[in-house]
């Protein structure tokens, strides 16, 4: 035990001569997030938030949360919200987009709920160049049903559902959701980001805020991939699931802009 | 003869479509699936002069929640489909009743089970009144017998999906939705339409943000929902309509929905003309079911032939609206065949010996 | 040295860690104490910090509030 060494005595008077330089966006609420301590869902609702707040369109954004960790998000996201059955978010969102076609729409999505179930609806709606935000969390597991085995699972990566590690010749590979929207002339902005330091967490809030500013042209779908942690089903400390995710799924889901408009990418 | 502009010769589906655009209709989201395509057709060649949007989506299931989102957001909107697509729509069905979304939902009921046949049926009554998705909850539910029913139901459903909250659907079946019948069409924008202040339409500083939602995690928030949906049932019954055909003086009542009742009224009017005292109880809403009126009859009643277009559905909730009060026998034709007058009639007389016989 | 300082709402603190990892000046660490929820909070036990916001913008329940020193307001409260 490290000796124990009385913490900072708060000077008051230093603190008034102080200014806040960071502190919590109004645009979350004061709900306690029920995630699991150090989940990366936490980090992409602030992000998402602090951009919705600095771009001031809380009162024109329509969010939806489908099935997953993330169906709560209504909870803490101070935005109108529809939570969508699970896999079928792209679709309501495409229903709202429709008939509100001046508002900010976005889907927050987990790997099970997009890359599984919602396969179809998330093609059909990028391919149609639905003037949506997707927001894609990818951490290859399934968090709110018990760290069952997704379509982005790694190989050989132990689950509750692929307990001897996942085979990839009987299950399939990792879905590379991201790079197969990317080909659809519906996608304009493609981008994967990460939420593992600061550094990526800065990135990735400026991929959204990009994503944003895009929706007002609508030129078509803005898909973000932000790999992310699941410490409780990989069975680890936050910090030891954060490393993991940089030394296992980086390799297989590269970070970095896929298809940026004006620069072509993935295909022109 | 009227050349009045809302007077035409059209298909039930077509005038389903007409209807649902002069019902100031914000959004069509549907798919393509026989006897009903006509639908999508049609919107898809009139909105674009007209108003709204109509948009063919990837599946029966993505079409359900493009309806749940644009619904959740506050727009009119509906879709058609027939019998397998109506399967697939079920779970989004389930989560639009317990998130209380209005929208109108047309099954142009076709021979089933399984990928079944395209020609007409009344397959789908179970699914339709008593709820193919999960859960308790119900839609209000029109049963139309004519291409002028099919049009003044759309009305009719909005308004009625609107004021209580729920999925209205039309039950409707292939037959009424292919042929062409006189029909008098309603008047475009009649019908008074708003955006309702529990619409996603983004949070002003002036309100609470508006959630759409299915879940409640808490049972005993669920439980307070499920009591909320009863009630709603319940207030439903102020809207039940039926017809009663030939039944005042009715010795022996047939009872029928849709198409199967245009038929029987046909088989009525036979067993009249040979002296036989047969009337008809046609329900209009099959749910909620017009129990109380149907055992008013019934009392008189020597007995009761249900007649429908499937292996007995219907004759369910006749039996458990008489109570016993007189037998209720069934006659039904199945895999989109249809029943003819004449086999109703035959039905009728067959019972009627069999009872006369009982008596000697 | 510029002068900063953390303020984080205990009772929310569910003790990830992920802020003490993103420290560049190594000024945070777990409280032995816990909160109401059983968690060892975050607490700055060394008076080194910048005022950098990095352990406000990663951590994922929002509880760390940063300041950072003013040198006007701070020349104004010494006269």
């Amino acid at each position: 035990m490290e000796e124990i060494f009385d913490p900072v005595c708060i000077d008051k008077e230093a603190i008034d001569s102080m200014d806040v330089v960071y502190d919590k966006t109004p645009l979350l609420t004061d709900a306690p997030m029920h995630y699991c301590p150090g989940c990366g869902h936490g980090i992409a609702h602030k992000m998402l938030m602090e951009v919705i707040a600095e771009m001031g369109i809380q009162e024109q954004t329509i969010g939806v949360a489908p099935v997953g960790c993330s169906v709560f998000a209504y909870h803490y996201m101070d935005v109108d919200m529809q939570e969508a059955a699970h896999g079928r978010a792209c679709a309501v969102a495409t229903g709202i987009k429709r008939v509100r076609p001046d508002k900010f729409v976005f889907t927050y999505q987990g790997d099970g709920d997009l890359a599984a179930i919602g396969t179809a609806e998330t093609i059909h709606a990028v391919n149609r160049g639905e003037n949506i935000l997707v927001l894609f969390i990818n951490n290859a597991i399934y968090g709110m049903t018990g760290g069952q085995m997704a379509p982005t699972s790694l190989q050989n990566q132990v689950t509750s559902t692929s307990p001897y590690g996942r085979d990839t010749k009987f299950t399939g590979a990792p879905l590379k959701m991201t790079e197969l929207v990317a080909h659809l002339p519906g996608a304009y902005y493609v981008t994967r980001q990460a939420v593992n330091n600061v550094n990526s967490v800065r990135r990735l809030k400026k991929a959204i805020r990009t994503a944003l500013e895009y929706q007002k042209d609508n030129n078509g779908t803005c898909f973000i991939e932000v790999i992310s942690n699941c410490p409780s089903g990989y069975r680890m400390t936050p910090l030891q699931s954060m490393r993991w995710i940089e030394e296992n799924m980086f390799s297989v889901f590269p970070l970095g802009d896929i298809k940026v408009p004006g620069k072509g990418g993935a295909v022109s | 003869m009227e050349n009045n502009e809302n007077v035409r010769l059209m298909k039930g589906n077509e005038a389903m479509a007409e209807a649902a655009i002069r019902a100031g209709m914000d959004a069509y989201f549907g798919y393509p699936i026989t006897p009903q395509s006509e639908v999508l057709e049609y919107l898809t060649a009139e909105i674009p002069k007209r108003h709204g949007i109509v948009l063919q989506a990837e599946s029966e299931v993505a079409a359900i929640n493009m309806i749940y989102g644009a619904a959740g957001a506050g727009a009119r909107v509906m879709t058609s489909s027939s019998s397998p697509g109506f399967s697939l729509m079920q779970e989004g069905i389930s989560y639009i009743a317990s998130a209380q979304l209005p929208c109108l939902l047309v099954n142009v009921n076709r021979g089933g089970p399984g990928l079944g046949t395209i020609q007409p049926s009344q397959g789908d009554y179970f699914q339709a009144t008593k709820g193919g998705g999960h859960g308790d909850y119900h839609m209000y539910v029109l049963a139309p017998a004519s291409v002028q029913e099919m049009a003044d139901h759309v009305f009719e459903g909005f308004r009625i999906a609107e004021k209580y909250r729920l999925p209205a659907m039309i039950l409707s079946d292939g037959a009424l939705g292919q042929m062409m019948e006189k029909v008098i069409l309603p008047e475009e924008g009649s019908l008074p339409k708003e955006t309702p202040e529990w619409g996603t339409t983004g949070k002003p500083k002036t309100r609470e943000r508006n959630i759409i939602t299915s879940l409640f995690i808490q049972p005993e928030k669920m439980e307070e929902i499920n009591l909320g949906l009863q009630r709603k049932y319940q207030a439903l019954r102020s809207e039940i309509k039926f017809e009663e055909y030939c039944l005042d003086d009715a010795e022996y009542i047939l009872t029928a929905y849709g198409l199967a009742a245009r038929i029987s009224k046909k088989a009525v009017d036979i067993l009249r003309e040979q002296g036989i005292k047969a009337g008809l109880f046609r329900p209009i809403t099959v749910y909620p079911f017009p129990s109380e009126q149907l055992e008013h009859h019934a009392v008189h009643a020597r007995f009761i032939l249900d007649v429908e277009m499937n292996a007995g559905q219907m004759v369910e909730d006749v039996r458990l609206a008489v109570n016993g009060e007189t037998p209720v026998y069934f006659k039904g034709r199945m895999g989109g065949m249809i029943p003819t007058p004449a086999e109703i009639v035959e039905a009728v007389m067959t019972k009627i010996n069999v009872l006369e016989e009982s008596l000697v | 040295m510029i002068k900063g300082y953390i303020i984080a709402q205990t009772e929310l603190c569910k003790g990830c860690e992920l802020c003490i990892d993103a420290c560049p000046q190594e000024s945070l660490r777990l409280s032995p104490n816990l909160n109401k929820k059983g968690y060892r909070y975050v607490e700055l036990y060394k008076d080194n910090c910048t005022g950098c916001t990095n352990c406000g913008i990663i951590c994922p329940d929002s509880v760390i509030t940063v300041y950072r020193e003013n040198k006007k307001k701070k020349k104004q409260a010494e006269a």
